[in-house]
């Protein structure tokens, strides 16, 4: 009996251990679980009524349909937040920078320099001076293209860029070549749409002074591979731009991971206002670089004589910049900082995915740029059918996408096409949106064939 | 008829449909029957600019009077040029250089054409009374 009842004793401690394991293991998975959950709700979930809300323009309404804005490669939207920096700078701030004795101009300095920080930061340059405030994408390549051009390109030198390049990557190229006599050199690409980099690294030469490749095609989506581009560039010494434009709107852009030497984009590619973008450059190269544009502002002393030029990055800001613009930019990468670029490119892939295979499934429409890395950006044209008739009729139907050449007659003509239908998705877009952008291209088709 | 009969037909034909869908399905139809130019004449000398897309257009002088043939790679545009065409075509120079095209604004289509077709629309204006003129001075 009391055996038994040690016996009893124990099985029954046996058991409440058994009982306590077992709750306790539910209760770190259940407790796991929900952790994991919430995990991944940060990182990968948009609050999409939530997003949309903060952009007041995707309630407005246009031919009498509700916007649907697929032209976001062109420009993307702007949220409240950007909007309030702008309004808030020109009621509160307004005061030139760098120059002014007063507590404006002091508080302004303070605040763009601040703006300047938090572009380093989300490029994770090594110095807030390797940031150069620009007009935009086609500044900062034309900065370089002229400033390394007059510094590092002579005669027979050759200057590698791609075939999928947007025109504001080739002709600065071209112009310096013309001017210097150098010769411009073009990566291929195969019919996906991808670069052939077998052909790159057999145009890498000692005659090589530079390197300028998108980062994302425009017209393609192809999500180039940059990191390899950079590093096999590196190992000839060359110095590599990358144009950025198409890529930071859906990617982390790291210049150091990258190790980039020139990394330019669009702040209205980019949730920001137009007018104004950045250059990065690697401090080696931007020290050595003759300024592009001179007069107020890049200089230390002048002289009728000479004139020492200001340090890093002031020598390449020339004149008042667009204030307000970099107060708008800062909100903008605060801003997509606070969704998550990881949760942006996952939703966006999602987008992509599914406006492709339902792209896939129409009579005659041919996507142009199936690369395997892709960003969601797609260009496609459909047989018999003018993109512009296209692009008119979805017009009506409230639906704003892009037609044309986009800038890029080249890969048009490698292509053998006059131009192409773009849709290119932000994260406010939706998936009840391609849905109806389906139908109404289903409904254009019908009416114009 | 004379052109301002040939605008009035078209004002009225297009004053049947009350929705944008009705009046750019006529429009296709009209682009449809255009007088193609010939091939030989697709030339890039023919091309007209300021279109987004592709606009052919060459004349002729035949008997004091003008004819003109288009042609236009994407056919809303095909669909204009077809109405300028039917408008102009066999007039005296003269007639040409002095249209006032009023029927453009009527039919009610230029609120649904994009600035950069309507400029397309203006250029093609402008080439076909250019030629009018070049056959008057002649
Ligand atoms: C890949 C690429 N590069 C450069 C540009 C030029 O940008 P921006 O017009 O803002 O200077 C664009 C804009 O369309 C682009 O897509």
């Amino acid at each position: 009996m009391l055996l038994f009842d040690k016996k009893k004793t124990s099985a029954l401690k046996h058991f409440i251990i058994l009982q306590f394991k077992f709750y306790l293991e539910l209760f770190l998975t259940l407790h796991f679980q929900k952790m994991t959950t919430i995990n991944s709700i940060d990182k990968t979930i948009i609050d999409i009524q939530k997003v949309r809300a903060q952009f007041p323009i995707l309630s407005r309404r246009v031919n009498g349909k509700l916007l649907i804005y697929f032209d976001n490669g062109a420009t993307a939207q702007k949220p409240i937040q950007v909007i309030d920096a702008i309004v808030y700078y020109y009621i509160n701030q307004n005061a030139n920078i760098h120059r002014g004795v007063h507590t404006l101009s002091q508080e302004i300095t303070v605040a763009y320099e601040h703006a300047r920080v938090t572009i380093q930061k989300h490029l994770n340059a090594e110095h807030a001076h390797e940031i150069i405030f620009t007009k935009g994408t086609t500044d900062s390549i034309n900065l370089v293209a002229h400033s390394f051009g007059k510094k590092y390109i002579t005669k027979g030198d050759e200057i590698i860029i791609s075939e999928m390049e947007h025109h504001s990557n080739i002709l600065p190229w071209q112009q310096l070549c013309e001017e210097k006599g150098a010769i411009l050199k073009v990566i291929p690409i195969n019919d996906s749409g991808e670069l052939l980099m077998d052909e790159y690294e057999k145009l890498l030469s000692s005659k090589t002074k530079i390197v300028s490749v998108t980062h994302i095609s425009n017209v393609l989506g192809t999500i180039n591979p940059v990191k390899e581009i950079i590093a096999l560039a590196h190992a000839k010494n060359i110095p590599v731009l990358i144009d950025g434009a198409q890529a930071v709107p859906h990617t982390k852009a790291d210049v150091q991971e990258l190790d980039a030497d020139f990394y330019c984009f669009s702040a209205h590619k980019l949730f920001g206002p137009t007018g104004v973008g950045i250059l990065y450059g690697k401090e080696k190269y931007l020290n050595e670089m003759p300024p592009y544009q001179v007069g107020g502002g890049t200089i230390k002393t002048v002289t009728f004589a000479k004139t020492e030029y200001a340090d890093l990055p002031l020598k390449f800001e020339a004149g008042t910049p667009h204030i307000a613009g970099g107060m708008g930019l800062a909100a903008a990468i605060n801003y997509v900082n606070e969704i998550g670029l990881d949760a942006i490119a996952a939703y966006e892939h999602e987008l992509l995915v599914y406006a492709t295979s339902a792209l896939n499934k129409i009579n005659g429409v041919k996507i142009i740029g199936e690369a395997a890395n892709k960003a969601s950006v797609i260009s496609f044209v459909v047989e018999g059918l003018h993109p512009f008739d296209l692009g008119t009729i979805l017009d009506q139907l409230g639906i704003a996408v892009r037609t044309g050449h986009h800038c890029t007659q080249p890969l048009m003509q490698r292509f053998g096409i006059q131009g192409t239908v773009r849709v290119s998705f932000a994260f406010y877009n939706t998936k009840e949106e391609i849905d109806e952008f389906i139908i109404g291209l289903e409904r254009a088709i019908k009416m114009l064939s | 008829m004379s052109i301002e009969e040939i605008e009035q037909e078209i004002i009225e034909e297009f004053e049947i449909f009350d929705d944008w869908m009705g009046k750019y399905e006529f429009l296709i139809d009209m682009g449809k029957s255009l007088p193609m130019i010939e091939e030989k004449y697709k030339t890039d000398d023919k091309l007209i600019k300021g279109c987004q897309s592709r606009v052919w257009m060459h004349s002729e002088l035949k008997d004091g009077k003008v004819i003109f043939t288009a042609d236009s790679d994407a056919i809303i545009t095909k669909g204009m040029v077809a109405l300028m065409v039917r408008v102009l075509s066999n007039h005296t120079p003269d007639e040409i250089i002095n249209a006032k095209l009023e029927f453009v604004d009527k039919i009610g289509l230029t609120q649904h054409l994009s600035p950069t077709r309507s400029n397309g629309l203006v250029s093609m204006i402008k080439q076909m009374k250019m030629d009018a003129l070049a056959y008057k001075v002649k």
